[in-house]
C-alpha cells in the first residue's frame, strides 16, 4: 500500500526537481500524443525545445522571438505569483492587459503627432495605470463585500475583451484606416514605438522592465517586510492578523502590483511586437502566465526560466505548425498539461512516500 | 463481577517512540474504570486500540469471553463498543438528528429517531431538542449529543474521553449523574482523565499509564490524590515557587469592553470589565467557547474595540492595532500555535519576525534583518529550553509543547509591560508546563501584569493572585484565589456573578 | 417581443449553465471547489458535438459528453484527492487543458453539422395555448436539467448518502473520525460534476448554437460557478440563478437584433457585468450556507 507521509518541512530539493520532472513527463506524455496524431514524436520534441533555438536556417528569426515572447508573461507572472503567494487569486490579468494596452495606447494617440521623448513613458505610466484600475475593481469589491476576486476578476477579462473590440472598431480607430478596425500603427510613430533596444535580440522595454521587476520582486519576497507580510498572510491569514498585518491592505498591495505589471505589458505589447489595438492583439498571455508562475514554483529566478521556458513553446509550437503540420491547439494542451503534471509532482515537496503493508508494519 | 474486556499486552510502537508497551488490565461489568496518565502516556493510543481505530503491534483483547480485534470504528460499534471523543465529531451546520444518524451503524427513519432522542435524553436527564443546529449549541449540549449518539446503540461498554474538559462544574454534577445511572443498568465505562479528585468520586478502578506502561491499577477510593499524582508522573518536578511583594500601579483596565461575534458560532463579547496592575496575575477561568479567543483578540488588538473600552497605562489604545500596542508593551499569546500564534510552514526565525520585528529591531528601514532575527530565535530557544535542530525548523515540524515553550518565550523575552496569554499549557507535558508558569511568574515578579486565560483550573488557582470567569462573553468580578473554593468558582462558571457577590457581603 | 417565444428561449439559453451549476453545487457541497468547470463544459461541448456527428445520434453524443467530461473531472480529483494539490491551481489547470484539449479534438469539426435533438411535444400538456409552446415543446435535456435539481434535492435532503455527502463537506476531520470515506465520496461527487459540465457543454455545442466553433462556452463555466454562490448552495437557488442569467442573455441578445440604441459590446458584455453585480449582492449580505471544508485538502493523518 502507498501511504504518503507528511514532511516535517518542504523539501529544498524536491522544490527544485518537481518542475524538472513536470518537463520531462510532459515531453513523455506530450510524445505520445504527438504519436497518436500521427506525427513523429521525437521529431516534435526537438521542434519545440530545440530547433527555436538551434536549427540552422529558423533559429536566426525565432531566437529574437524568445525574449518577445517571454517579456509579457515573465512581467505578469511576477505579479501574479505575488498574489498567489498572500492567497489572492487574480486570474483576470489578461483583461487588465488588455485594459493597460488600451489606456496606455489611448493617452499616446490623444498627443498624436507628437514627438515629444515623455510621450512614451507617459504612455507606459498609463498602462500601469489601467492595469492598476482594472484590477482595483475586484479589490475594491472583496475588501469591502467579500466578494469572490476569482469569478470577479475573470468576469471582467470578458467585459475588457469587450472594450478592446469597441476601442478598436469605434473610439481609437485609425482615421486613416480607410474604415477597417485596429488603431493607428505605432510602428510608423517613432516616438512611441518599442522598438528592440539591441537589433535582432527581441530586447524592448518590456523586456528591460521584466527584468526589473524579477529583482525587484525577489528583493521584495525575501528581504522587504512587505513581502514577509505577504508571505505570512498566505501561510496563516490568523497569524498575519495577530503580527499586525491588515487583510485589506494586502489585498490592494497584491492586485494593484499585479495590475499594474500586467497593463505595463500590455501597453508594451501593444507600442512593440503588437503594433497597433486591433481586437485580438491579446494573445492569452494574461491566462498563459498563471502557469508561468507556478512553473516558476512563485518564486522570481523560478517565473524568470519559466517564463523563457513557456516562450519557448510558443515559438517551439509554431515552427512545429509549419514544418510537421501540427495543430496549434496541441501547444495550448501541451501548456496545461505542464501544470498539470507540476501541481501532481509537486506532493513529493509537501510528503514523503511510503510502502507500507498497511498498519500492521 | 464478571469481566467485560480484558486487555493483555496491547504494545503500539511509532517511529521513536513507544506509545503503549505491554498494557494490560480488565474492565468489569458494570463498573467505571479510570485510565489516568499525563498527556502522552498514551491513553489515546490504547484507546484508538480499543475503538478499532488504530491496530495493536502485540497484544489481544477478549470481549466477554471471544476474541475482540476491531479493524475500524464500525467493527467496534458493533461489538458495543461506543466512543465519545474529547475533540468532538460533530458537523456544526447539521441539526442534532443528522448528527446522530451519522454515528449510527443503521439508523432508523428521520421520524423514529426524533422520537428516540428525546426519549433517551428524558431517562438520563440530557436535555436535547433534536431540530436544534449543532453548531448553536454549547460545549456541553455538544456533548450531549455524543453521549446520545453513543446511547442509542445501547453499548456495551462506553469510552469517554477527557468528557469534563469543555464542562462547568454544575454540568459535570449532572453528568455523573448520568454515568452512575449506565453504571446501575450494567454498562460499563472507561473513564479517560487527569482529575484526580474527579476519579476518585466516580470511578471503581484506576489504570495508571506512564510513559506507555500500566505502573499499577487501584481503587481510587482507598487512595489519596496524591499518591495518585506520584503513581501518574513517577518523578516530582518544580512547582511554580510562592510570590509575595507588592501591586503596582493599574497597567490594563478594560471598561465594559463589547465587541460582536468575529464569525456565525463565534461568541460576543457583553460588557467585559477587568483591571490587571503590575506584579500581578489575573487568571480568567470559564468553559470552552465561552469568548477566551475573543477576548484575546480584542486584548491584542487583532479585532479594534470600540473608543473608550481599552486603556493601557491609562491611555485609549483601543482603536490602536497589534502593531502600535506591541510598541507600547502590550503583548500577547494565542491559544492556537499552529495558525495563529506562529505560522506552521515558516521557519522559527521567520517566526520570531512575526511579532519581535519592531521591539527586537528587527526590520531597517522595511528591509529584515535575517541575521539578527536569526539571533533573537536562537536566544528564545536557547532561554526556553526548545528542542529543535535550529531556528531554520519549521514550525509544524516542533511538537506541542517546544512550539509552545517558543511562542510564549518569544514574547516574554520582549520584556513586555503587559501580556495577555490564552491555555499557555494546553497539551504540553508536566515539566514543560511548569517551566512555562514558572516563566510567567517571574515575568510578573519583574513589574508586567499578566492575564493567564486558561480552562485548567487548578493552573489557575496555582499562578494567579485574582480570579475571573467568562461566561458567553460576560466577565464575572475578579476575585482573590484565596477567598474561593470549588463552589464559588462553579457559580462564577456558570454565570451567576451577583449571587456569589451578595453572598460574599453578607 | 413575443413572450411566449422569449420563455422558451430563455429556457434552452438557461439550460447548459443549470446542468454545469447543480453539477458543481454537488462537488462544493462535497467540500471541494473545482474551478474547471469551463474545462469540462468545453470538452463535453466537443466530445458531444463529435459523438453525435459520428453516430448521428443527439442521445449518444450527449452520453458521451458526460461520460468524457467526468472522466476529464477524474484528473482533477486524483490531483486534489491523492496528490493533495492546490483545488484552486488545479481547477485552473484543468480549464486551460480542456480549452486545448477541446481545441485540439475540434478542429475537424468547425463548420460541420451535428443531428440535434428534436423536440418533444409532451401530450396534453404541449397542447394547452401559450404554456404549452413556452414549457411544453422543448428536447428532452430540458427536461432532464429540471429532474437533475428535483433529483439533487431530494438525493440531499432525504438519503443517507446526500446526508453523508453534506457531512464530509462540512467537516473532513469529524466525517473521518466517524470512519466515513471522505476522499471517495469526493471522487464521487467530482465525476457527478464533471459528467453535469459535460452535458451543459454539449447543450451548447449541439443545441444551443448548434455548430463547434473553438471556445464556444464563453464563460458559461465561470458563470456556473458564480450561479453557485448566488444559489447559496441550495438546489433551487441555482435553478432561479441559471434562469435569471438564461433571462439576462436572452434579452440582450433581443435587443442587439432588433438595432436598440446601445453600443453592440455593452450589450454583450452586460451578461458579466450582472454577474459581478449578482455576486457582489449576495457577499454583501453576507455568504451563507458555504460549505466548512470547502476548498481545503484532507489528508487524514492518523
Amino acid at each position: 500500500m502507498i501511504r504518503l507521509e507528511k514532511r516535517p518541512q518542504p523539501s529544498r530539493l524536491w522544490t527544485i526537481v518537481t518542475p524538472l520532472l513536470a518537463v520531462v513527463l510532459t515531453m513523455v506524455v506530450g510524445g505520445i500524443m504527438f504519436a497518436l496524431l500521427g506525427k513523429p514524436p521525437l521529431e516534435a520534441i526537438r521542434t519545440i525545445f530545440w530547433d527555436p533555438l538551434f536549427h540552422p536556417q529558423f533559429a536566426g528569426y525565432s531566437r529574437p522571438q524568445l525574449l518577445v515572447k517571454a517579456g509579457p508573461l515573465i512581467l505578469i507572472a511576477i505579479g501574479l505569483s505575488i498574489g498567489f503567494k498572500a492567497g489572492i487569486w487574480n486570474i483576470g490579468a489578461e483583461g487588465q492587459y488588455i485594459m493597460g494596452a488600451v489606456c496606455g495606447a489611448a493617452v499616446g494617440l490623444a498627443f498624436y503627432p507628437s514627438e515629444s521623448v515623455l510621450l512614451f513613458p507617459l504612455m507606459v505610466v498609463a498602462g500601469a495605470l489601467g492595469g492598476w484600475a482594472w484590477a482595483m475593481i475586484p479589490a475594491v469589491l472583496k475588501t469591502r463585500f467579500g466578494t469572490n476576486e476569482i469569478l470577479v476578476s475573470l468576469m471582467l477579462v470578458y467585459v475588457a475583451e469587450n472594450i478592446l473590440a469597441s476601442a478598436s472598431a469605434g473610439w481609437l480607430r485609425s482615421p486613416e484606416g480607410m474604415g477597417f478596425p485596429g488603431s493607428r500603427n505605432f510602428k510608423q510613430w517613432p516616438a512611441v514605438f518599442n522598438d528592440e533596444l539591441v537589433a535582432n535580440t527581441g530586447m524592448h522595454w518590456g523586456v528591460v522592465a521584466a527584468f526589473i521587476a524579477v529583482i525587484g520582486a525577489y528583493a521584495l519576497m525575501a528581504r522587504h517586510i512587505q513581502g514577509f507580510n505577504i508571505r505570512l498572510t498566505g501561510e496563516a491569514p490568523r497569524a498575519a492578523r495577530f503580527s499586525g498585518v491588515s487583510p485589506v491592505r494586502i489585498v490592494f498591495l497584491c492586485l494593484g502590483i499585479s495590475g499594474a505589471l500586467a497593463g505595463m505589458a500590455g501597453l508594451f505589447e501593444v507600442t512593440g511586437p503588437a503594433g497597433q489595438i486591433t481586437i485580438d492583439f491579446n494573445s492569452g498571455y494574461g491566462f498563459t502566465a498563471i502557469i508561468v508562475a507556478f512553473l516558476g514554483r512563485l518564486h522570481p529566478v523560478g517565473i524568470l526560466l519559466a517564463g523563457l521556458l513557456m516562450a519557448l513553446t510558443y515559438i517551439g509550437g509554431e515552427l512545429a505548425q509549419l514544418m510537421l503540420g501540427l495543430p496549434g491547439a496541441s501547444i495550448q494542451l501541451f501548456q496545461g498539461m505542464l501544470l498539470f503534471f507540476l501541481l501532481a509532482t509537486d506532493v513529493f515537496t509537501n510528503y514523503r512516500i511510503r510502502f507500507a503493508k498497511g498498519e500492521l508494519a | 463481577m464478571a469481566t467485560l474486556l480484558s486487555i493483555r499486552g496491547l504494545t503500539k510502537a511509532y517511529p521513536g517512540v513507544v506509545a503503549n508497551d505491554d498494557v494490560s488490565f480488565d474492565i468489569d461489568k458494570g463498573e467505571i474504570h479510570a485510565l489516568l496518565g499525563e498527556n502522552g502516556a498514551g491513553k489515546s493510543t490504547l484507546v484508538k486500540m480499543i475503538f478499532g481505530l488504530v491496530k495493536p503491534d502485540a497484544g489481544e483483547m477478549v470481549l466477554d469471553g471471544a476474541a475482540y480485534t476491531p479493524g475500524k470504528p464500525s467493527d467496534a460499534r458493533r461489538a458495543g463498543v461506543a466512543m465519545v471523543f474529547q475533540h468532538f465529531s460533530l458537523f456544526e451546520a447539521l441539526d442534532v438528528a443528522e448528527n446522530v444518524a451519522l454515528g449510527m451503524e443503521n439508523p432508523p427513519k428521520p421520524r423514529d429517531l426524533a422520537r428516540q432522542i428525546r426519549e433517551v435524553s428524558e431517562t438520563y436527564g440530557l436535555p436535547l431538542d433534536p431540530t436544534r443546529t449543532v453548531g448553536t449549541l454549547s460545549a456541553g449540549e455538544r456533548q450531549r449529543v455524543e453521549i446520545i449518539r453513543c446511547l442509542l446503540q445501547n453499548p456495551r461498554l462506553l469510552i469517554m474521553d477527557e468528557p469534563t474538559s469543555v464542562l462547568t462544574p454544575q454540568e459535570v454534577e449532572i453528568l455523573f449523574k448520568t454515568l452512575n445511572k449506565l453504571r446501575a443498568e450494567g454498562t460499563s465505562i472507561l473513564y479517560i482523565s487527569h482529575k484526580l479528585e474527579e476519579i476518585r468520586a466516580l470511578c471503581d478502578t484506576a489504570s495508571i499509564l506512564r510513559r506507555g506502561k500500566n505502573v499499577a491499577t487501584i481503587v481510587p477510593r482507598d487512595v489519596t490524590a496524591r499518591q495518585m499524582a506520584e503513581l501518574m508522573v513517577g518523578a516530582s518536578f518544580d512547582t511554580p515557587a510562592a510570590r509575595a511583594g507588592e501591586k503596582g500601579e493599574v497597567l490594563l483596565r478594560t471598561d465594559k469592553l463589547s465587541l460582536p461575534a468575529p464569525g456565525a458560532f463565534g461568541t460576543p463579547l457583553r460588557e467585559a470589565s477587568l483591571e490587571v496592575r503590575a506584579g500581578e496575575v489575573l487568571g480568567i477561568g470559564g468553559v470552552a467557547g465561552n469568548g477566551q479567543d475573543e477576548l484575546l483578540m480584542a486584548l491584542s488588538g487583532e479585532r479594534l474595540a470600540p473608543a473608550g473600552s481599552i486603556f493601557f497605562k491609562g491611555r485609549d489604545v483601543s482603536r490602536t492595532g497589534p502593531i502600535g500596542r506591541r510598541d507600547a508593551g502590550l503583548l500577547s499569546g494565542p491559544e492556537e500555535r499552529l495558525g495563529h500564534a506562529a505560522a506552521p510552514n515558516m521557519s522559527l526565525t521567520e517566526n520570531a519576525v512575526l511579532t519581535g520585528a519592531r521591539r527586537e529591531g528587527l526590520v531597517r528601514g522595511g528591509f529584515i534583518d535575517w541575521g539578527k532575527s536569526k539571533g533573537f530565535a536562537e536566544k528564545v530557544i536557547e532561554r526556553f529550553d526548545v528542542r529543535t535542530p535550529g531556528p531554520g525548523t519549521a514550525a509544524r515540524a516542533l511538537s506541542g509543547g517546544n512550539l509552545q515553550k517558543f511562542v510564549v518565550g518569544r514574547e516574554i523575552l520582549q520584556n513586555p509591560d503587559v501580556f495577555i496569554v490564552n491555555q499557555p499549557t494546553w497539551g504540553v507535558d508536566a515539566a514543560a508546563a511548569a517551566a512555562i508558569r514558572q516563566a510567567l511568574l517571574d515575568l510578573a515578579a519583574q513589574g508586567a501584569a499578566i492575564v493567564v486565560i486558561s480552562q485548567d483550573l487548578d493552573e489557575l488557582m496555582e499562578i494567579s493572585d485574582r480570579f475571573a470567569a467568562l461566561n458567553e462573553g460576560r466577565l464575572s468580578p475578579a476575585r482573590a484565589v484565596s477567598e474561593l473554593d470549588i463552589e464559588k468558582i462553579g457559580l462564577m462558571m456558570g454565570g451567576a456573578h451577583d449571587m456569589e457577590v451578595a453572598h460574599v457581603d453578607s | 417581443m413575443d413572450p411566449v417565444l422569449l420563455v422558451a428561449s430563455i429556457m434552452v439559453s438557461a439550460t447548459p449553465i443549470l446542468l454545469a451549476a447543480i453539477g458543481e453545487m454537488v462537488v462544493e457541497k462535497a467540500g471541494v471547489l473545482n474551478l474547471g468547470v469551463e474545462g469540462m463544459m468545453i470538452t463535453g461541448a466537443v466530445i458531444g458535438f463529435a459523438a453525435a456527428v459520428g453516430t448521428g445520434s443527439p442521445v449518444l453524443g450527449f452520453a458521451a459528453a458526460a461520460l468524457g467530461a467526468a472522466v476529464l473531472s477524474l484528473t482533477f480529483g486524483f490531483l486534489t484527492q491523492y496528490l493533495l494539490s492546490n483545488q484552486v491551481a488545479t481547477g485552473l489547470g484543468l480549464t486551460l487543458v480542456g480549452l486545448g484539449l477541446s481545441a485540439l479534438v475540434g478542429a475537424g469539426f468547425e463548420g460541420v453539422r451535428a443531428p440535434g435533438p428534436g423536440k418533444l411535444w409532451i401530450p396534453g400538456l404541449a397542447e394547452i395555448p401559450v404554456i404549452g409552446p413556452m414549457f411544453f415543446r422543448h428536447d428532452f435535456m430540458v427536461y432532464v436539467s429540471l429532474l437533475l435539481v428535483a433529483g439533487v434535492w431530494a438525493f440531499l435532503k432525504f438519503t443517507r448518502a446526500g446526508l453523508i455527502l453534506r457531512a464530509v463537506g462540512e467537516d473532513h476531520e469529524s466525517a473521518h473520525a466517524l470512519g466515513y470515506k471522505v476522499v471517495r465520496v469526493r471522487m464521487a461527487a467530482i465525476f457527478f460534476g464533471g459528467a453535469c459540465a459535460g452535458l451543459g457543454g454539449a447543450y451548447v455545442s449541439l443545441v444551443r448554437v448548434p455548430q463547434w466553433t473553438e471556445g464556444m462556452t464563453a464563460g458559461a463555466g465561470w458563470i456556473a460557478l458564480a450561479i453557485v454562490v448566488f444559489a447559496s448552495w441550495r438546489p433551487f437557488g441555482v435553478l432561479i440563478g441559471a434562469y435569471l442569467f438564461g433571462g439576462v442573455t436572452v434579452l440582450q441578445l433581443n435587443l442587439q437584433a432588433a438595432g436598440a440604441n446601445v453600443p453592440v459590446e455593452l450589450l454583450s458584455m452586460s451578461p458579466y457585468l450582472i454577474t459581478i453585480l449578482v455576486l457582489v449582492v449576495i457577499s454583501a449580505r453576507g455568504v451563507h450556507g458555504a460549505p466548512g471544508s470547502l476548498g481545503r485538502s484532507f489528508h487524514a493523518s492518523a
